[in-house]
Formats: C-alpha cells, sequence, structure tokens
C-alpha cells in the first residue's frame, strides 16, 4: 500500500508522458488528478494504521531493492512512513490534489496540457520519496528530483526566453545548495558508516564517536542544501523569478511543499541538529534575517505574485528561526497552516490573472471585489490567515513561532515581530490595490473580467476553510490542555523502539507565565491591526495607487529593486567566472598548450617533409602500410 | 577470438560492397559481435578473475597470443559491441564517406575488442595502436581544411604516449624470468620504487594522453570538433576508455610501487582538469566544442575516482566509463542530427528546436539529464561514488570537484535553452527508423544505470576487488 502511494503519480507521469498527447485534455487532466487523489487516499489509509488505537506503530519500513552496494557504501532503496513523513505526505497528495484540479480548468487552452499534468505528477513522486525514503540517499533522489521537476516547470513555456532563464537560474542556485548537501551525505556516511535515518539517529544517539565539531559541519553542511532549496539568504533569489512558472506551480512547488523541504530536512536531522548549538544559532540568524528582508522587499512589489513570493520566502524565514530556537513542532506546524494559505493566496491570484486575462500588476487591477466575489472572499481569508487575524490558522503557527523566540532571545523576538508586522503592511497593501479602489486598467475592459469557473473557485473554497480551521491540527496551551497541541503529540510518540519519536529531544520548555503569553498575543494582534488599518487608510480611504516603477526614490527604491541583490550577484559571481571561462579559452587553451605541442610538431614536420622528399607519397597510404603491417605481425605464427 | 576477427571481416565485407551496402547491412554486421558477447558472459561469467579464453604460440614460447575475459573486460566489450551498431546505425551520414568510414568503424570495433582482451604486454601494445589507425585515417581525410594540422597533433600525442609506454614493457620484459610478455609474468617483476616510478611513468604517459588529463588534452577538442559525427563519437564514446582501461587493468597491476608517488598528482591533475574543463565549456558557442570540454572534465573525474584506489573509486570508476561513453555519444548524435537537419551547430543561429519535433526534445532532454547526473539517469550512482572516493582521500579535493555538478548544469542546460528553446526559424527533421532505434538504445541505458547500477557493479566487482588486493599488497610490501 506504501508502494503504491509513492508509485501512483508516477505511473500517472508515465501515461500522460507517453501517450497523453492522443488523450483528450480533459482526460490528461483528471487522470493526473486521480493519481494524486488515489495517493492521498492512501495516504489517509495509511496515517490510520499507523496511529490506530489498538497498537500503534512507529513506523512502516518497506525495503525495495538494493540500489548500491560497493566497498563500504551501502545504499537500500527503501521508504519509511512515520509520523514526520506522514504529515508530510498528507499535505503534499492533499494540496497536491486540490491544486490538480484547480490546474484542469487554469491550462485548459494550453496545448501542452498533457505534459503539464506529466510533470506535475512527476513531482508529486519525487515529493513523495524525497519525504518518505528511508535514508538520506532516498531524500537526496527526492530532492533533486523536485529540483528538476522545478525547473521544467519554471521554463513550462519555453518560447519565452526569460522564463529558459528564470528556469536555469532556479537549477542553478538549487545545486549551489546541494552540494553542500552532499558533502554533508559524505561527512555522515564516513563518520557514522549508514545513510539510514533509524541506524543513524541510534547511532548520533548513543555514540560518542564523533565529535561536536563534526556534527556541527554535518549540520551546516546539511543546512546550506536547505538555504538552496528553502529559498534563504545567500540562495534565495531564484524563488522570485521561479513566478516565471504557470501559477499551479508557484502555488504547489513554490510555496506549499518543495521550498519547504529545506524545513523538513533540519527536522529529520534533529538528533544532528540537537547537537551543536552552534548550527542552531546559524539557522536562526539566517533565518531572521531573510525573513525581514524578503519582507522589505516585499512591501515594494507589485506583480501580485512577486509579492507572494516574497512573502513566502519571508515565511520560510520564520520556519528556520523556529528551528534555530529548538521549537521543531512550531516549524512543522506553520509549515502546515502556511501550505493551506499560501497554496490559497496563489491559486487565488491565479484566479485574478485568470480573470484579467493574463494582467499581474496589481496596479492595473482595482475594484475586483465585485467581479470576482468568490475570489475576494477567499483571498481576504488567506490574507487574514497569513497575517494572524486572532483564531485563524496562521495566527496559532506565528504566535507558537514567536513565542519560541521570545524564550530564546528577546533580540530576536523583537525581530521577529517585526517582520511579522511587516507581512501585514504588504499583504493589505496588495489586497486592496488588487480588489478594492477603482479599476485602472485601460487595455481590458471592466466588463470582461470574470470570476473563474467551478473547478478553480472549489479549491479556494477548500483551501479557505483550511486556512480558518487549521490551526486546530496545535492548538495551544491556552486553549486548554485537552486540545491543545495535537502535533506535538503526534511526532513525540514514543513505541519503545531503538530510535522511537520524531522528536528525540524535549522542546524547549516554554515555560511563560500567563501575563507573558497574554502580553506577547496582544502584541501580535496589535501589529496585525496598525497594519490594517494603515493600509486601508492609504489605499482605501484615500484611495492611492503604488507608485510607477520610474517614480521610485530612495529607499522605496532599494526595495523596489530588491536592494540590488541580483545585480551584484552579476558582478561579484556571473561576470568574473565568464571572464575566467574566456581568458582560460583564449590563453591557456588556444595559446599557452597548443603552441607548445605545436612546437614540437613543426620540428617533426620538418623531419617529415624531409623524409617526403625521400619518399614522394601520400600519407593515407602509409597508414594503410601500418595496417597491413601489424596485421601481419598479430598474424605471425597463428596460422 | 570471433570477437576481434568478425568486425575486421565486416569492415572488409563493407568495403568491398561499396556503394552496394547499406544502413542495414552495416548494422547487422556489427551487431553479430555483440552476440559472441552474449556467449561469453554465459560461458565464461564474471566471478572467476580472469581467465583466459584463447591461446596460442606466437612470436616465442613466452609471447603467445591470449585473450581473456572477466567483468572488467566484459564491461568494455559491452560498451565496445553496443554503442558501435549505435555509431553505424544513426550516426554516419549517408554522403560519399559513407562507405570508408563505416568500414573504418567495423575495422576499430575488432581492435578496441583486441584491446580490451589482450592478456599479452605486446599483444595489448599492437592493438592498441592498430585501434588508433582508423581515427587517424579518420581525422586526416575527413576533418576539414586543418585536417593536417589536428592530426598531426593528435598523432603526435598518442605516438609519444605509445613510444613511451612500449618502453616501459620492454624493461619489465627484460626482467621477466624466461622473456615473457604475459601479463602475469609482467606482474611478477620485483621493480625498486625508482625503477618503479620509471616503468611507471612510461605506462602512465601513454593512458593520460588518452584519457586524456590535463594538460596533455590538446589535441582533444580539434579532434572532435573537426571529426565527422561517427569519428567524434568513437573517440569520445569508447576510444578514452582506452586509457582508463589501461590505468586499472595494466598501470596498477603492473607498477604498483609506483602509485604512492603518482597518486596525489594524478588527482591533482584531474581534479583541476573537471574545473577547468567545465569551465571553459560554460562559454562555448559550437555544441560540438561544448561537449568536448564538457568529456574532458567528465572523464577528469573518472580518473581521480580509479586513483583514490578504493572500491568505491575504481567500481564508480568503471560505471562512469560505459555511462560517459552512452551520454556522450548520445550528445555527438543529437548534434549530428541539429546539424544535419538546420546546418549549423552554433548556439547563437540556433533556438526553437523543441516545438518541431517532440520525440528528438525528449531524447535530447534524457541524454541532458544523465549528463547532468541527475537521481534515476546513468550519470548519478557513478558521479556520487566518485565524488565519495575522492572525499575519503581529501575533502578539500571534493569541494573542488564537486563545483562540476554546479558547471554542468549551467552548460549543458544552457545548451539546451540556446537549442531548443526559445523562438527560431530551424526545425529538426523527423527521426528516422535508425534514428529511433539508436536514440532507443541510448535512452534504455541512461534509465536502466540510474534505477538499478547494481547490476552494472556486480559485473565488474571481482575483478576489481582483484586489482584493490594487488595494490593493497604492494603497499603493504613497501610500508
Amino acid at each position: 500500500m506504501l508502494t503504491l502511494m509513492i508509485f501512483l503519480p508516477l505511473i500517472g507521469f508515465l501515461i500522460n508522458g507517453l501517450v497523453g498527447r492522443f488523450l483528450p485534455k480533459n482526460v490528461s487532466g483528471w487522470l493526473g488528478t486521480a493519481a494524486v487523489l488515489g495517493s492521498f487516499i492512501l495516504a489517509v489509509m495509511n496515517f490510520n494504521a499507523l496511529t490506530a488505537e489498538a497498537g500503534q506503530l512507529e513506523s512502516i519500513h518497506q525495503k525495495l531493492f538494493t540500489f548500491l552496494h560497493v566497498g563500504s557504501l551501502h545504499v537500500d532503496f527503501a521508504f519509511q512512513f512515520d509520523r514526520l513523513s506522514a504529515v508530510m505526505t498528507l499535505i503534499i497528495t492533499g494540496i497536491g490534489t486540490l491544486i490538480h484540479m484547480y490546474s484542469i480548468a487554469y491550462m485548459h487552452e494550453d496545448d501542452g496540457l498533457y505534459k503539464f499534468f506529466a510533470y506535475l505528477n512527476l513531482f508529486i513522486f519525487n515529493m513523495l520519496v524525497l519525504v518518505l525514503g528511508s535514508n538520506y540517499m532516498m531524500l537526496f533522489f527526492g530532492w533533486e528530483g523536485v529540483g528538476l521537476c522545478s525547473y521544467l516547470l519554471i521554463g513550462f513555456w519555453y518560447k519565452n526566453v526569460d522564463f529558459g532563464k528564470a528556469a536555469r537560474k532556479a537549477f542553478v542556485m538549487n545545486r549551489i545548495g546541494d552540494l553542500g548537501l552532499l558533502l554533508g551525505l559524505f561527512l555522515i556516511y564516513s563518520t557514522y558508516g549508514t545513510f539510514e535515518y533509524q541506524d543513524l539517529f541510534s547511532r548520533v544517539f548513543t555514540g560518542t564517536d564523533a565529535s561536536s565539531n563534526v556534527n556541527t559541519a554535518i549540520a551546516l553542511l546539511l543546512f546550506i542544501g536547505a538555504m538552496g532549496k528553502s529559498a534563504q539568504i545567500p540562495l534565495y533569489t531564484w524563488l522570485p523569478d521561479a513566478m516565471a512558472g504557470p501559477t499551479p506551480v508557484s502555488a504547489l512547488i513554490h510555496a506549499a511543499t518543495m521550498v519547504t523541504a529545506g524545513i523538513y530536512l533540519v527536522i529529520r536531522s534533529e538528533a544532528i541538529y540537537a547537537l551543536s548549538p552552534f548550527a542552531n544559532e546559524i539557522v536562526m540568524w539566517i533565518g531572521l534575517s531573510t525573513s525581514i528582508l524578503a519582507a522589505l522587499i516585499g512591501l515594494k512589489q507589485n506583480d501580485i505574485k512577486k509579492v507572494l513570493a516574497y512573502s513566502t520566502v519571508s515565511q520560510l524565514g520564520l520556519m528556520f528561526i523556529a528551528l534555530g530556537c529548538g521549537a521543531y513542532t512550531a516549524a512543522l506546524f506553520h509549515v502546515i497552516t502556511h501550505a493551506f494559505f499560501k497554496a490559497l493566496l496563489f491559486l487565488g491570484s491565479g484566479s485574478v490573472i485568470h480573470g484579467m486575462h493574463h494582467e499581474q500588476d496589481i496596479r492595473q487591477m482595482g475594484g475586483l471585489r465585485k467581479k470576482m466575489p468568490i475570489t475576494y472572499l477567499t483571498f481576504l481569508i488567506g490574507t487574514l490567515a497569513i497575517t494572524g487575524f486572532p483564531f485563524l490558522s496562521g495566527f496559532f503557527s506565528k504566535d507558537e513561532i514567536l513565542m519560541s523566540a521570545f524564550a530564546h532571545n528577546k533580540l530576536v523576538f523583537g525581530l521577529a515581530l517585526m517582520s511579522a508586522g511587516i507581512t501585514g503592511f504588504y499583504m493589505f497593501r496588495m489586497f486592496f490595490v488588487t480588489f478594492h479602489g477603482t479599476y485602472r486598467n485601460h487595455h481590458h475592459a471592466y466588463e470582461k473580467v470574470h470570476e473563474s469557473p467551478l473547478l478553480m473557485t472549489l479549491p479556494l473554497l477548500v483551501l479557505a476553510v483550511l486556512s480558518v480551521i487549521g490551526g486546530a491540527v496545535n492548538l495551544p496551551h491556552y486553549l486548554g490542555e485537552g486540545i491543545s497541541g495535537g502535533l506535538h503529540h503526534l511526532l513525540s510518540f514514543d513505541g519503545g523502539g531503538q530510535f522511537s519519536p520524531i522528536l528525540i529531544y524535549p522542546e524547549h520548555a516554554i515555560e511563560l507565565s500567563h501575563t507573558a503569553e497574554i502580553a506577547l498575543l496582544a502584541m501580535a494582534v496589535s501589529v496585525f491591526v496598525i497594519a490594517f488599518l494603515y493600509t486601508r487608510n492609504k489605499y482605501v480611504v484615500k484611495g492611492s495607487v503604488p507608485e510607477a516603477d520610474a517614480d521610485q526614490q530612495g529607499m522605496g527604491k532599494v526595495l523596489a529593486n530588491k536592494f540590488y541583490v541580483d545585480e551584484a550577484y552579476d558582478m561579484a559571481f556571473v561576470a568574473p567566472l565568464e571572464s575566467a571561462s574566456d581568458v582560460i579559452t583564449e590563453y591557456v587553451d588556444e595559446k599557452a598548450l597548443k603552441s607548445a605541442v605545436d612546437g614540437v610538431g613543426t620540428g617533426g614536420y620538418g623531419l617529415s617533409k624531409l623524409l617526403s622528399k625521400i619518399q614522394n607519397g601520400n600519407i593515407e597510404y602509409y597508414l594503410l602500410y601500418m595496417v597491413i603491417g601489424i596485421s601481419l605481425l598479430l598474424a605471425f605464427n597463428l596460422f | 577470438m570471433e570477437i576481434i576477427l568478425i568486425p575486421i571481416i565486416a569492415a572488409l565485407v563493407t568495403a568491398g560492397l561499396g556503394k552496394r551496402s547499406n544502413v542495414w547491412i552495416s548494422t547487422l554486421l556489427s551487431l553479430i559481435p555483440l552476440a559472441v558477447l552474449y556467449t561469453y558472459f554465459t560461458r565464461f561469467g564474471v566471478d572467476n578473475g580472469w581467465k583466459t579464453i584463447f591461446d596460442l604460440t606466437w612470436i616465442s614460447e613466452n609471447i603467445r597470443f591470449t585473450l581473456g575475459f572477466d567483468g572488467l573486460t566484459g564491461m568494455l566489450l559491452l560498451l565496445t559491441n553496443l554503442m558501435v551498431p549505435v555509431i553505424v546505425m544513426a550516426g554516419i551520414r549517408d554522403d560519399e564517406n559513407r562507405v570508408k568510414l563505416t568500414a573504418l568503424t567495423l575495422f576499430m570495433q575488432g581492435a578496441l575488442n583486441g584491446v580490451f582482451m589482450a592478456q599479452d604486454g605486446l599483444m595489448f601494445y599492437i592493438f592498441w595502436e592498430l585501434a588508433l589507425i582508423p581515427i587517424y585515417f579518420i581525422t586526416l581525410t575527413m576533418s576539414g581544411e586543418n585536417a593536417f594540422k589536428i592530426t598531426l597533433r593528435f598523432f603526435l600525442y598518442t605516438f609519444i604516449g605509445s613510444l613511451a609506454m612500449l618502453a616501459s614493457l620492454l624493461y619489465l620484459f627484460l626482467h621477466t624470468a624466461d622473456y615473457s610478455f604475459s601479463f602475469e609474468a609482467l606482474r611478477a617483476v620485483e621493480l625498486s620504487r625508482i625503477e618503479s616510478i620509471w616503468v611507471g611513468a612510461g605506462i602512465l604517459l601513454a593512458f593520460v594522453v588518452k584519457i586524456p588529463l590535463l594538460p596533455f588534452h590538446s589535441w582533444q577538442a580539434d579532434t572532435y570538433t573537426h571529426s565527422p559525427a561517427a569519428g567524434s563519437m568513437l573517440l569520445s564514446g569508447i576510444m578514452l576508455k582506452m586509457g582508463l582501461y589501461g590505468l586499472l587493468r595494466w598501470y596498477l597491476p603492473l607498477a604498483p610501487e609506483s602509485i604512492e608517488f603518482f597518486q596525489p598528482w594524478i588527482i591533482g591533475l584531474s581534479v583541476a582538469g573537471v574545473l577547468y574543463g567545465a569551465l571553459i565549456a560554460i562559454r562555448q558557442k559550437d555544441m560540438k566544442r561544448l561537449i568536448a570540454f564538457s568529456s574532458l572534465s567528465h572523464v577528469a573525474l573518472i580518473a581521480a575516482g580509479i586513483f583514490t584506489l578504493t572500491a568505491e573509486g575504481l567500481e564508480g570508476g568503471v560505471l562512469q566509463m560505459f555511462v560517459h561513453g552512452v551520454n556522450v555519444i548520445g550528445l555527438f548524435l543529437v548534434v549530428e542530427l541539429i546539424e544535419k537537419s538546420t546546418g549549423t551547430r552554433l548556439l547563437g543561429e540556433l533556438g526553437g528546436l523543441a516545438k518541431s519535433n517532440r520525440s528528438f526534445m525528449i531524447f535530447f532532454m534524457l541524454l541532458a539529464l544523465g549528463t547532468v547526473a541527475v537521481p534515476f539517469t546513468n550519470g548519478f550512482p557513478g558521479e556520487f561514488m566518485l565524488l565519495k572516493a575522492v572525499y575519503m582521500y581529501n575533502p578539500n579535493m571534493a569541494l573542488l570537484a564537486g563545483l562540476t555538478i554546479i558547471f554542468c548544469a549551467v552548460y549543458i542546460f544552457r545548451m539546451v535553452q540556446f537549442s531548443m528553446f526559445g523562438e527560431g526559424k530551424h526545425e529538426v527533421s523527423l527521426l528516422k527508423w535508425n534514428e529511433y532505434v539508436a536514440f532507443g538504445i541510448l535512452s534504455v541505458a541512461v534509465l536502466l544505470i540510474g534505477f538499478v547500477p547494481q547490476l552494472f557493479i556486480d559485473v565488474v566487482h571481482s575483478s576489481i576487488l582483484q586489482i584493490v588486493t594487488w595494490v593493497s599488497e604492494a603497499k603493504g610490501v613497501l610500508s
């Protein structure tokens, strides 16, 4: 059942990939959707088997074959369904199903629809391999596989050269991270002699054979991988560009699932991270800086998808703050709620883009709420959820992160709160400018703006409901012990095996007094209220519209240009590399090395000229004589 | 013996038939050795060392015509006899050179089979030379205006290398108890460290030129670029492996006392070569040149892995030799078909080919992914093992060599982008049956090795174990 769950999307990929172009579009689309839905149903069944009242299991383990067995290296192709991978699987296949369904309508005009679904299915398969593999090698397979699918889908509209560039940028930046991850894997193997999670972690946990420096090095190398995949400083610039892909791709890969793989990696490796306070500090500060930087940039973006992209980078940063503080449940909790509301927001933006016939600039929108009521309402819910409106999903998960930061370090808390606050400003700015005010697009008549079909609005409604109630997954203590901390209990389950819970070490005991907790909540809520009132006043009451790019000034210009990081990277890395390549080609390879050889050659050539005076003939014939001569020599004595 | 003679007879038949032969006939002829190889695998197996399967008195009682078979030889024979049909089938253009090129390719098939099976030092040397001759012909007569200069450079390099190897083999021969060239006798010669270094240097020179290792690679790019496609495929896909095979089969067992001396140099040069090739490939405009430098980079990693002297490095190396052959032949075929359809292989002049031919796009993508070493394609397992082996030798070296996973993605996807994507005025014509079959074989190889690499590793496992044991025994004697 486990294997079928993982391979169903691969079967979908094969069918659509091989015969998809002969199928009607609807068949292709529903086939792809069914594959993921089937996977989701099996995931639910597996999850029930895992957590059944009678006889709970730690994990379901299944080995298919030996992938490599050479010298000291042994790698199994095997899967492990435990509580962490179960949660990830449910998100991937659940949200995956909704986004597949949405894509049937969103992509219906595209001739490459079958190809689109084939790639989406392939992505789901690789993502499942990533979270369900029973060792780091399997994780790496999935890790690279999702990177490939991301490349293929960002560049899906391949005729556009810029999209192709964005796709390659994403792949190459991810590969930079992958090199770190790969070296981390080598270090793991040379230190502990296995990639298998269960053996490895029990060795890490019990053994003293590795110094803490080694564990720090492993943790940091793995984190380099996470920086690439989860778009953290300094490897975050690919994610905003990745918005070149069709919007469902942005929702599925670049918001809900793939980009959280870095978080998954750290949670999975908790045993190692727990031994390295230094690595945790690094993770936390990187997450924090990324979160603030991206949020600031988000303030001045006018492409609806770009705002969401920077928002994603910022939210991922928050998750890393939680990880750095040792609050693993909080991080995973935010992965879940973020998957709900960010998928919702992206699909909502897709619905807007669809209704506006491919317009993405929010300055060209306005007043859409009357034309697109369902999109408007669900987008509002998504916006409220991400900005921390009380008792929506994002409120709970974000507060948990803030509280863990508070318990860890007051400065970090202050900065994280600031980042969370900025979220409110850019999100409401985008929301009001898009849906309120007056319609501003002169190229595309207001009357032609339309609500999207049911196939698109239905996933929006489902995700909206989830964004509202998603907090129930892990309610805070102050709402009552009986109903709180569901996710935490799930992950800390200990079946008494050799390596049991996902969370080996107890979470940082966050023991805040009730007054402190309430004070923190009040601060979070007031930040939300300020952001809401300020943006509403500016964009609804005064009706102002973000300025044109050319009118940007001062700090606004710096933000609109994303701190010129892309330009700086070009100057610091791309240009020098290209010049180095040219210099080596021109001077070393062409001139220095060749002239050295040709020097010898000219001497030889002179000699051969001399010889050719004696034997005036064709070099071809000499070669032929050589062949005959050697052949005769070989045949010598043989017959 | 059949596996050497049949292709040579086939070459003669093709030459004799002249214009009357066609792709069908040549392909069928080139496939016969594959059937013979199958019987070798079933009859001799791969687990019991290097078995002599053919033995005749030749020049003297102790200079014999002996052929051997084991897993390592089997892998190389599989590469040769699987890839030559692919080249004959699809890589040879139907123009005035077709007959000549096909005959030379078939002749080379026989000679290469001899190289990989020779169990006698002199025989190895002769087959080694014999395998080079067809390629001289190809570059000399079919490489356009600079043919003479290019061939001369190529010839000089290989010729000097070969002479050095011959000198070393002779030195060993003179020190055998009974003046024998047999592998076992040569291996039994006890050398002092200094002697071993000189002998090793001679043998190594022939191999590093052939691999080629930085800075012995100057013959490579021009030869690949200007040769007809079949020539580039033969050279890069199969002939380079003569050098790597030579390292494993002849250098390591014959001069193990010199390994410690050369190890840091070779690994250093290899890692430098990995980066050097990749850096140059990033900016190439001619697709063939790009592939040539990519190949330089990939093959250097194999050499580095082999010189780590670990089972992972050696077995990963052999696997990657096979894989590199598949991928580079595939990529050259891709370029050949593009050039045949559009008249150019310059990236600046191409673009948008994807829309004209969907199956071609898929085949190209698969081969590109294999080259980039994405998991579940053939490039991954070998590259992983090689990098891991280098890591065990020295983590910093692995960091440098590992940069290839970034650079390779840059230049391969750049090549895909500027040929297949975007807008362009050219089209790739529909594939013919022979091109479908050729790409089909290559694609199966890409995916099969990607999913079940162990299947291939098991073939060479016991041969490699033997070599690793010899090397570590020699180390034990020294220390």
